[in-house]
């Protein structure tokens, strides 16, 4: 007997009932499609996180003031302790790591003003006003949609021009091009000169809500601009890397001459904190790796109960089929022989309803995904998973009962009524 | 039955014969459990029966006829006692090579036919080809032979429920033909058929009997059936009560 007899003698026994294989099916299609779809739904959940921690720059490092620790906190405090008691950043420890710490694609230290009054005519909207160098688009990757970004002139000369972020665009100018229109920050006037790509809120804010200035005009137009020495302040440095491989270094040295800045002895704690990319994404990682575990195990439940309905119907298909079993025994049929023929049928029905669930998942990720709520992407590794485990559970869930249609002696199955 | 019972001579006045039996069984006895009870099928039966031997078996209804098939059938396992075929103990052989005695040795018809009731009459007979290795077109030109030799050449692709209860039985008697054993069993194959057919099957065996040699074995209770054998084995109670010597060969 050959696998493929036997497999013909199984979809024949398969067919004998269809309702009955079909409502077995019905289990492992619902396992596997759940599998699929929910290991999707995690799946997409971390692509668009570690997406947007891309976006927020290019092997990117970032300094902070105080000790700061990543946390898993709700989105709107960004995970972020903020401290109280430390020294504040300045723009002389953002010139002292742009002139001391060799090969970087470049620094750019960020005024951040949060609740700022910018107005055009009668609109007027409290967003946050961010002071920057011409860096910063390189570093944090903004780019522009409309306009232009600033050039040096802008920062030697303090001038009064702003970008806006697209949203804080929307919501002055409606429809209208807001280029070249005068806008207020705070009560001075500007002019806007640009207005940049959208990204999505992210780690550090919404740039889309903000407005964006020259770092020199900030510290003209901004409240905070000074420290309580009279330094000038800035709120967090961001520092870009060559390479991905080259960000360990460049955190150590940012950390070095950051203690050396802040005249931080030996062995006394940072009153700074140095982030980098990596951290945020293993961070995200563990949880979102948390989140698709626990969709897997959901679903690789439903995929066990699955497993256990073709468990009894089988079960109940041997004590059907004695008289059947009982018959191609007493014809010949050995011992293995028999078994092979219904872990034959177990797997597939597993394997019929493993696709027909794949199909069932991909559907379900493809609906979720077009509803633009949660990103879905379905990975080759989650389909051989719900495909492997299906056939595991076919066969483990198999194999009592072809053990018993197997063990019968011939004799009872042909005298059975 | 007891008027019956006189028919036969209780004593055997033929010399035994010298050579071997192809079934020898020696104090056969199965016992069933049925929870505490336990039903003593037979009690010690012992048999000869040669090659080319058309033997009937009868008794009363409970007496073991079919206990007893079963166990020389290799479908059963006897509680104690030895059964030797061909000189092999079969008490000692395991699962497969039971298989294979079933499969090559013995052909078994049951009174109730016992078809795959999907299947089609071709593919019943060519059932214990496939068992035994062979498969495809070569096992289908087998099997359809067979059907010709019982009378079925034209019913091949007809499923059990579009034939007639002696037509199933042919079939069934194809089956146990189709792998050529050397002994065919059969547990009141007319039981289940009116007496005309029933007539026509036993004429089949006979046939069968003459013209290949085969070994033949029928359970009845039919004394009409049971005349048209050469000997008789009668079991009651599950011991063997009387039973007519072999003709020397
Ligand atoms: N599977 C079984 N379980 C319990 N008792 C059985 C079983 N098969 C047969 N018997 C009993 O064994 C005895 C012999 O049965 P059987 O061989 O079928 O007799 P016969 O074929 O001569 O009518 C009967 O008493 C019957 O009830
Ligand atoms: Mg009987």
């Amino acid at each position: 007997m050959n696998f493929f007899r036997n497999f013909g003698i199984a979809l024949d026994a398969l067919l004998a009932n269809k309702l009955r294989s079909g409502l077995t099916m019905l289990g492992i299609i619902i396992g596997v499609g759940s599998v699929v779809a929910l290991l999707s739904i995690g799946n997409g959940v971390q692509e668009s996180i570690n997406g947007q921690i891309t976006s927020i720059g290019t092997n990117l490092v970032t300094v902070l003031q105080g000790q700061v620790r990543l946390t898993a906190g709700p989105p709107n405090n960004q995970g972020i302790r903020t401290p109280t008691q430390t020294k504040p950043l300045t723009d002389a420890d953002s010139n002292a790591i742009r002139d001391r710490v060799p090969d970087l694609l470049g620094v750019a230290p960020e005024l951040t003003a949060n609740g700022t009054t910018v107005a055009f005519q009668r609109e007027k909207i409290l967003i946050t006003a961010r002071g920057v160098t011409l860096d910063y688009a390189a570093v944090r990757n903004v780019e522009i949609a409309q306009g232009r970004w600033f050039d040096p002139a802008d920062d030697e000369r303090a001038a009064r021009v702003a970008i806006l972020g697209p949203d804080a665009a929307d919501a002055l100018f409606g429809g209208l091009n807001p280029i070249g229109q005068t806008i207020r920050i705070g009560s001075a006037p500007f002019t806007v000169i640009g207005v940049t790509v959208g990204v999505g809120a992210g780690f550090a804010g919404n740039p889309d809500t903000s407005v964006f200035i020259p770092l020199q005009t900030a510290y003209r137009t901004l409240s905070n601009a000074r420290t309580s020495t009279g330094a000038r302040r800035v709120s967090v440095i961001y520092i870009s890397a060559l390479s991905t491989e080259d960000i360990p270094r460049v955190e150590r040295a940012v950390a070095e001459v950051m203690r050396q800045q802040h005249g931080i002895r030996e062995g006394a704690e940072d009153d700074f904190t140095v982030l980098t990319q990596q951290q945020f994404l293993s961070i995200a990682g563990s949880i979102t790796g948390i989140l698709t575990l626990f969709l897997g195990a959901i679903a690789g439940i439903s995929l066990l109960v699955g497993g256990i309905g073709i468990m009894n119907i089988m079960l109940v298909s041997v004590t059907e089929r004695t008289k059947e079993i009982g018959l191609r025994k007493a014809v010949g049929a050995k011992r293995r022989t028999i078994l092979m023929q219904f872990l034959v049928e177990t797997v597939t029905l597993s394997l019929i309803g493993g696709t027909l669930g794949i199909l069932l998942g991909v559907g379900v990720a493809l609906l979720v995904g077009a509803t633009g709520i949660i990103n879905t992407t379905v990975t080759l590794d989650s389909i051989l998973l719900a495909v492997t485990f299906s056939l595991a559970v076919g066969l483990f869930f198999g194999i009592y009962p072809a053990n018993r249609a197997a063990g019968l002696q011939p004799i009872e199955a042909v005298r059975y009524e | 039955m007891g008027e019956f019972t006189n028919t036969y001579p209780t004593t055997s006045r033929e010399p035994e014969r010298s050579d071997a039996p192809i079934i020898e069984a020696v104090d056969l006895t199965k016992v069933y459990k049925m929870g505490d009870t336990e039903v003593h099928a037979l009690r010690g039966v012992s048999l000869r029966i040669w090659k080319g031997e058309m033997v009937s078996i009868i008794g009363q209804s409970g007496s073991g006829k079919s206990t007893l098939l079963a166990i020389l059938g290799a479908l059963d396992v006897p509680t104690s006692g030895s059964y030797k075929l061909d000189g092999r103990e079969v008490a000692a052989m395991n699962d497969d090579q039971l298989a294979e005695i079933r499969n090559q040795g013995i052909g078994f018809v049951f009174q109730k036919f016992n078809l795959l009731a999907r299947s089609t009459a071709l593919a019943n007979v060519a059932l214990p080809l496939a068992y035994g290795g062979l498969s495809g077109r070569q096992a289908n030109q087998r099997a359809a032979e067979m059907l010709t030799l019982v009378g079925l050449g034209d019913r091949l692709d007809h499923r059990p429920n579009q034939l007639s209860g002696g037509q199933q039985q042919r079939v069934a008697i194809a089956r146990a033909l189709v792998n050529q054993p050397s002994i065919i069993l059969a547990d009141e194959p007319t039981g289940n058929l009116d007496s005309a057919t029933g007539k026509e099957i036993m004429n089949l065996f006979r046939t069968l009997h003459r013209e290949r040699g085969i070994t033949l074995i029928i359970v009845t209770h039919d004394p009409a059936i049971a005349a048209q054998s050469e000997r008789i084995v009668r079991l009651k109670d599950g011991l063997v009560e009387y039973a007519e010597e072999a003709q020397p060969a």
